[in-house]
């Protein structure tokens, strides 16, 4: 247990490595540093002048060091865009992301395992149907037609609900906050939608496959012999038991929220850490990528960590093998 | 499983051809109305989109047949100053919409079927040489996998195409983009090819079959190609398929984002991007057929894909 513990944790480590590997790559070999620095006007001397001030001149090794080192720190340069600290710019997107996330992730696992449990228990029915039937154009459905969709039915057509944006927010500390105005509210309401809808139709299939596999056992059986409410049969014992494959992937899909809310923002242009990404690659803002990327990828290891983990602390059974699952 | 009907001993020898038709694949295949349905629909779109220049009414790329008179014309109705009819509509430069579809579609299937070949070759060529080395090559091989894994594709594709832009030199960034954009999917997408492929080369290296071919002597490139290869394609064609779906949801994705394929040459993403700026202007079709292509496009090569994964897998007969 201990020896798999430190092996996953290795591992990702070595994670975080190679990707700091690559964005610091993208510093050093595209484009050059010095270039976009420098103006114009500029003679050998300040050219080297700056590169030792920038520790050009020292062996690649050394600068990957320097540069993990100032990353751990939070520190990326400055924006070759906005001319801001890479880091300042990226606290001041984040509360826009993250309630976004939080508020569609919360929606996919409530409806998802809602839909879920419905899909199984009435499997024949007409209701169950239309679900799995709309379920399976949903995946077709890429995530930015959806959110088109959206904006058409409520934005342009009733006009309920705003097309772009956060709505007011309130400023709490170093953090602004959408949830306490009316039209912050409203506004997070479509993207929410658009963001959550594909993981809520996965975990719903995901349910609904454990259930029907759960339902079958004879302690299902046995528990309806004994007479038990047909609720207390579906949700007490059943749908606890489909919970660790379901923990799993949503642990995994938070991951996904977070990168899929690049193309959620793009559509709704939400002021938060996707749109800023996104600009980035189109204007080849190598500074805001390179620390996108290593946040992000900060966040898909913790993530991942944590949920093989939990995996094994879940399920006994795994204990005895050393854990070659939660790979999902 | 052609080959096991193939086997039987028959007394009267068919033609090659109506031993294909009565092959189980394609038994399986014409009773499937879904798959039917589906398969056609990717074929006439493929074809379409093949000879988008013959069936195009206008030529969108050519601006001497443009005239700006023509401009948002709703689809159907003649148009205000000039009485030209469109099928579709036009957009804002007076292109029509079904020709830009045509042409756009071109484009989407192209980076779609060339990403996707790029993934399998790829992918199995690392899967095939992980599964039969073993080893050290097994171990890097499948670690630079896995590490891709954590990431959703998406993210990986954007990442390479942010790194491939900064790399090609602005003035050609326009003409590349293309080509980054097949690059960016098809290194995004290799993955479960290179799994899939390492898992069954590891079953079939074992067998007689390659044993034998190891004792007369025939060196390993020739036993992964000639040999293992052939007997894990099954899988690979479904994932192919799977993936082409994939890939070209990722492109048009990619492209509606900004950051995939250029206005002067426009996918179904960069169409649906252009047109998201007229939907509160009340000119719908500029995107709603865009879209409504892609919908169809992706949703045909999905259940064309879900059907060949249950006709091709045996334990499901």
């Amino acid at each position: 247990m201990l020896a798999y513990i430190i092996r996953r944790v290795a591992q990702s480590v070595l994670v975080l490595l190679v990707v700091g590997l690559v964005a610091f790559s993208m510093f050093r070999f595209v484009g050059d540093p010095v270039d976009n620095m420098l103006g114009q006007e500029r003679t050998q001397a300040d050219i080297e002048r700056l590169r030792v001030e920038l520790g050009l001149d020292q062996p690649f090794p050394v600068q990957y060091g320097k540069f993990l080192g100032q990353a751990v720190q939070g520190n990326f340069g400055l924006s070759y865009r906005q001319g801001r600290p890479v880091a300042d710019i990226l606290l001041e997107r984040a509360p826009a992301t993250l309630e976004l996330a939080a508020v569609s992730g919360l929606m996919a696992m409530i409806g998802g395992i809602g839909l879920g449990v419905f899909t199984a228990i009435r499997r024949r029915g007409l209701g169950a149907n239309i679900v799995m039937t709309s379920s399976l154009v949903g995946v077709s459905l890429p995530t930015f037609l959806i959110g088109i969709l959206l904006i058409y039915v409520f934005s342009v057509e009733l006009n309920w609900l705003p097309s772009f944006g956060r709505g007011e927010v309130v400023r709490l500390g170093g953090w602004t906050t959408g949830f306490l105005t009316e039209s912050g509210l409203k506004a997070l309401i479509l993207p929410s939608i658009t963001l959550g809808l594909y993981q809520m139709t996965l975990i719903m299939r995901l349910v609904r496959t454990e259930m029907l596999e759960v339902l079958r056992q004879d302690y299902i059986r046995f528990a309806r012999a004994r007479g038990l409410r047909e609720r207390s049969v579906n949700f007490r014992h059943a749908l606890k038991n489909t919970m660790v494959p379901v923990i799993t992937v949503t642990g995994l899909q938070l991951g996904s929220i977070i990168a899929f809310a690049i193309i959620t923002e793009t559509v709704f242009q939400w002021p938060g850490v996707g749109l800023l990404f996104i600009n980035a690659i189109q204007f080849v803002d190598i500074p805001v990528m390179a620390a996108y990327l290593m946040l992000i990828s900060v966040m898909f290891v913790a993530i991942n960590l944590i949920v093989d983990l939990l995996y094994f602390a879940i399920d006994p059974r795994l204990r005895l093998d050393r854990g070659t699952g939660a790979k999902a | 499983m052609s080959d096991s009907t193939a086997k039987q001993p028959e007394p009267v020898a068919p033609s090659r051809l109506r031993k294909v038709w009565e092959s189980d694949f394609v038994y399986s295949f014409r009773h499937a109305p879904v798959a039917v349905v589906a398969a056609s629909m990717v074929t006439l779109m493929v074809l379409s989109a093949l000879f988008a220049p013959l069936i195009a009414p206008h030529n969108p790329f050519d601006p001497a047949t443009l005239n700006l008179m023509n401009g948002f014309t709703p689809p159907m109705e003649p148009n205000a100053f000039t009485g030209e009819v469109f099928l579709l509509g036009t957009d804002d430069q007076g292109r029509d919409v079904f020709s830009t579809i045509l042409y756009g579609m071109r484009i989407s299937l192209f980076v779609g079927f060339a990403a996707v070949t790029l993934a399998m070759v790829l992918g199995v060529t690392l899967g095939l040489l992980a599964g039969y080395i073993g080893g050290w090559t097994e171990t890097i091989i499948m670690r630079i996998a896995d590490m891709q894994l954590t990431f959703p594709a998406i993210l990986v594709a954007m990442l390479i195409f942010g790194i491939a832009k900064g790399i090609t030199p602005p003035e050609y960034r326009n003409d590349m983009a293309i080509w980054v954009l097949i690059l960016a999917i098809g290194l995004s997408d290799w993955v479960q090819f290179a799994r899939v492929v390492r898992g069954a080369t590891m079953v079939e290296k074992n067998r007689e079959y390659v044993q034998a071919a190891r004792l007369i002597g025939r060196r390993p490139v020739s036993i992964m190609v000639r040999h293992i290869l052939p007997n894990v394609l099954n899988p690979v064609l479904v994932i192919a398929t799977i993936s082409l779906a994939l890939a070209i949801i990722a492109e048009a994705t990619l492209s509606f984002l900004g950051v995939g394929a250029p206005p002067t040459q426009p996918s179904l993403g960069t169409l649906i991007r252009i047109g998201q700026g007229f939907l509160f202007s009340g000119e719908w079709w500029i995107l709603f057929f865009p879209a409504c292509t892609l919908l169809v496009l992706a949703l045909s090569v999905n259940l064309l894909g879900d059907w060949l994964r249950d006709a091709l897998n045996p334990r499901l007969k």
